[in-house]
């Protein structure tokens, strides 16, 4: 049954096992193309827009709305209009039948775990993906109070043809907890580090918020290890900063105070689950984290101020690709921090998103990432 | 971070207390096992091998088997724990705290108050609790309402593997005594738990689930068969939020009575006999603080009054399951006023 191309229930993150189609945006028998948003995907963590990773004809819908699914079931079925409707039914009958002997759910068994290397005493924990691809890796850091799951539904995506590695910051995640003096050199230290320790010279950073300042830091004191930068709702570009939001992020230790801290991050509130603020109250509640917390709060946030601004020193960035990427409802960054910037900075201010575009907006943010690396690939190409 | 067991996650918290602090020792009948016996040593790790694999990390001196005698060693880690150390003492089974009221009632839980506040008692007393195990009346109770019942005392139910980790640490890092029970049922349950260590404070009621009609209030093991039949009832159309309270000493008074003015309903689940236990003594503070906002009287699901029976057809009649508690919410959700005349 040639040219039947089945579309699975993708894995969003490192804890999902299932899913369900929260609605579908596309009919039957409709033409797709490859990026097309099809359906909405809503996990207990998050919902996400599903993008159709290949083009043809939307020929069934498997999935029935609302029904709860495991990461690698059949969703959907994309084939040519050629395809007689009792192919395409033996097809799903026999994918079924396989699926539930275990067959091809193994896909969801031998997901990519995160691993953990020692870096200058500290354990950094990081996860890797698409490692069969060649060229330069991308590199993804996460935000203040974030980690590597932040990148659940760019990872993924820019895996599928690139070397792909999101770390958890000295502080967060799995990582060791002692950040020093908790300032972007001592962060950004942390990332040379491990790219040293996996022998990558040279790597394409993608930084958001505090990791945004810490790829910028990195970029300017080991220019020869960055390929491109790609900031989004970076921090160090101003010194306005919501001081509330660091300072409830820090003082919640129930879901009622995390509930509405972590709304400021989206502009739709309703993305904040019950589990995304049970998950970041587990996190908080490990030995180190509060002090963790408090020390980077206090070297780069102090009186609800950031302290190091860093956008003044991106014209010393000669010649390397550079975008900045913002939320146009961006409550702890003001958007208004990506203006004014030096000329050749290409800057992307994305309608209707807060302040985690990479969840928000994925599908623009991963193609604007794509996109810059391809071009500083380009650019350096040897001839 | 993976799944562990319950018996995992317990084991893991003595562990990494016991590197963090060297003050922190094991004290128990056969909690290695072996000792001073030609033979295998750390044969058992307690009857149930919770402690298992301690004794060859930490030694003898700190993993300590003690007598067949509860009054003793229960009085010497109290007083080792007002001087200084910080012992775990392992009861086994609770029902056995019969022959030491004496030394948690009279002595540890006063000496903070006796001595004006200038003595310290950082002792952690672990045991298992609970039916369903065909263990017999006398191993079988619950009995937290009576430690419960003593000032001085803190209490602690943990209803889950990531909860008993979270609680086990905060419990041998706190300064006062801490009665700390294990359902016997839930040792081979898993979930995920964090590799690193970590603290859930005392007093802070967990939610494990939100509804708008009714408020289910469940102790330990009953937590997981309140979500149950929360679980089946949304697919009816019926919402309830399950409150965990995690600790009955000091008991999460505020959440409690913000979850019932919320939802105008309450069922209390309780595995402790039904006289004078936690059901009771929330139903009074509800009673007492939000009878208004009472659409419908309190429900309490508990066993009946009679000793745990033996016979294994009596003894799964005589637990609380999620029928009852789905019975016990359809009633409180069908009550109309008329039928209080």
């Amino acid at each position: 049954m040639a040219g039947i191309i089945p579309l699975t229930m993708p894995k969003f993150g490192l804890a999902m096992t299932e899913g369900k189609i929260a609605s579908w945006t596309v009919p039957e028998g409709a033409r797709i193309e490859t990026g097309q948003e099809i359906a909405d995907i809503e996990t207990t963590k998050i919902t996400n827009g599903y993008e159709s990773p290949v083009k043809g004809i939307l020929r069934r819908r498997v999935a029935a709305e609302q029904q709860d699914l495991p990461v690698g079931a059949l969703i959907a079925v994309v084939a040519d209009a050629s395809v007689p409707d009792s192919d395409i039914d033996a097809f799903i009958a026999a994918f079924e039948a396989e699926f539930a002997t275990g067959h091809t759910g193994e896909q969801a068994e031998t997901a990519p775990e995160p691993l953990t290397l020692d870096v200058g005493g500290r354990a950094i924990r990081y996860l890797e993906t698409g490692r069969e691809h060649a060229g330069t890796p991308i590199v993804l850091i996460h935000g203040f109070g974030g980690d590597l799951n932040n990148w659940m539904f760019t990872q993924p995506v820019l895996a599928a043809d690139r070397r792909t590695i999101a770390l958890d910051l000295p502080g967060h995640g799995g990582s060791s907890k002692d950040v020093g003096a908790g300032d972007l050199t001592t962060l950004s230290r942390a990332v040379t580090g491990l790219l040293a320790a996996l022998d990558i010279p040279k790597a394409h950073l993608v930084g958001h918020s505090l990791g945004g300042a810490v790829a910028l830091r990195m970029a300017l004191d080991t220019p020869n290890r960055v390929a491109s930068l790609s900031l989004i709702a970076p921090a160090s570009f101003g010194e306005e900063i919501d001081g509330g939001f660091i300072a409830g992020f820090i003082e919640a230790s129930r879901r009622k105070q995390m509930q509405p801290v972590l709304e400021k991050l989206f502009k739709d509130k309703s993305l904040v689950s019950r589990d995304m603020a049970d998950d970041l109250l587990k996190y908080k509640r490990l030995d180190g984290v509060a002090a963790a917390l408090g020390t980077i709060a206090a070297t780069n946030f102090a009186n609800g101020r950031q302290q190091e601004i860093l956008s003044g020193r991106l014209t010393e960035l000669r010649g390397l690709p550079v975008q900045i990427v913002w939320g146009d409802a961006d409550e702890i960054l003001p958007v208004a921090h990506a203006a004014n910037l030096p000329a050749g900075i290409a800057t992307h201010i994305l309608p209707d998103s807060g302040h985690m575009p990479q969840m928000e907006k994925a599908a623009e943010v991963n193609r604007l990432i794509a996109d810059l690396v391809a071009t500083a690939d380009a650019r350096f190409q040897p001839t | 971070m993976s799944k562990k067991s319950y018996r995992t996650a317990i084991n893991e918290a003595l562990r990494q207390e016991m590197r963090r602090d060297p003050a922190v020792i094991l004290m128990g009948e056969d909690i290695a096992g072996g000792a001073g016996a030609p033979g295998e040593q750390d044969a058992w790790g307690g009857v149930l091998g919770v402690t298992k694999g301690l004794v060859g990390e930490f030694g003898r001196e700190r993993v300590l088997d003690t007598p067949l005698s509860e009054s003793a060693y229960i009085g010497a880690a109290a007083g080792a724990a007002a001087t200084g150390l910080r012992p775990v003492a392992e009861l086994m089974f609770v029902d056995f705290v019969g022959v030491c009221f004496d030394q948690i009632f009279n002595q540890a839980a006063k000496f903070r108050y006796m001595f004006g506040g200038n003595a310290r008692t950082p002792l952690v007393i672990r045991a298992m609790y609970g039916a369903g195990f065909r263990a017999a009346s006398q191993h079988s109770q619950c009995l937290y309402p009576l430690f419960t019942h003593i000032p001085g005392l803190k209490v602690v139910l943990p209803s889950s593997a990531y909860e008993a980790k979270g609680l086990l640490i905060q419990s041998i890092r706190d300064d006062d005594p801490v009665i700390f029970l294990e359902n016997k049922v839930q040792y081979d349950e898993e979930e995920d738990v964090p590799d690193e260590a970590y603290t859930i404070p005392f007093g802070e009621a967990n939610l494990t689930r939100e509804g708008r009609d009714v408020t289910i209030v469940a102790f330990g093991r009953m937590v997981k068969i309140a979500n149950e039949a929360a679980d089946r009832l949304l697919k009816q159309g019926i919402s309830c939020t399950v409150l965990d309270p995690r600790t009955v000493s000091p008991l999460d008074t505020g959440t409690i009575l913000d979850c019932v003015q919320e939802t105008g309903r309450l069922v209390i689940v309780d595995e402790a006999s039904p006289r004078c236990n936690m059901a009771t003594d929330v139903s009074a503070l509800v009673a007492q603080e939000a009878f208004g906002a009472l659409k419908a009287p309190i429900r309490m699901v508990c066993p009946p009054h009679v000793p745990v029976p033996f016979a294994p057809n009596l003894e799964d009649l005589y637990v609380p399951n999620a029928d009852r508690v789905e019975a016990a919410v359809r009633a409180v959700m069908g009550f109309k006023a008329r039928e209080l005349a």
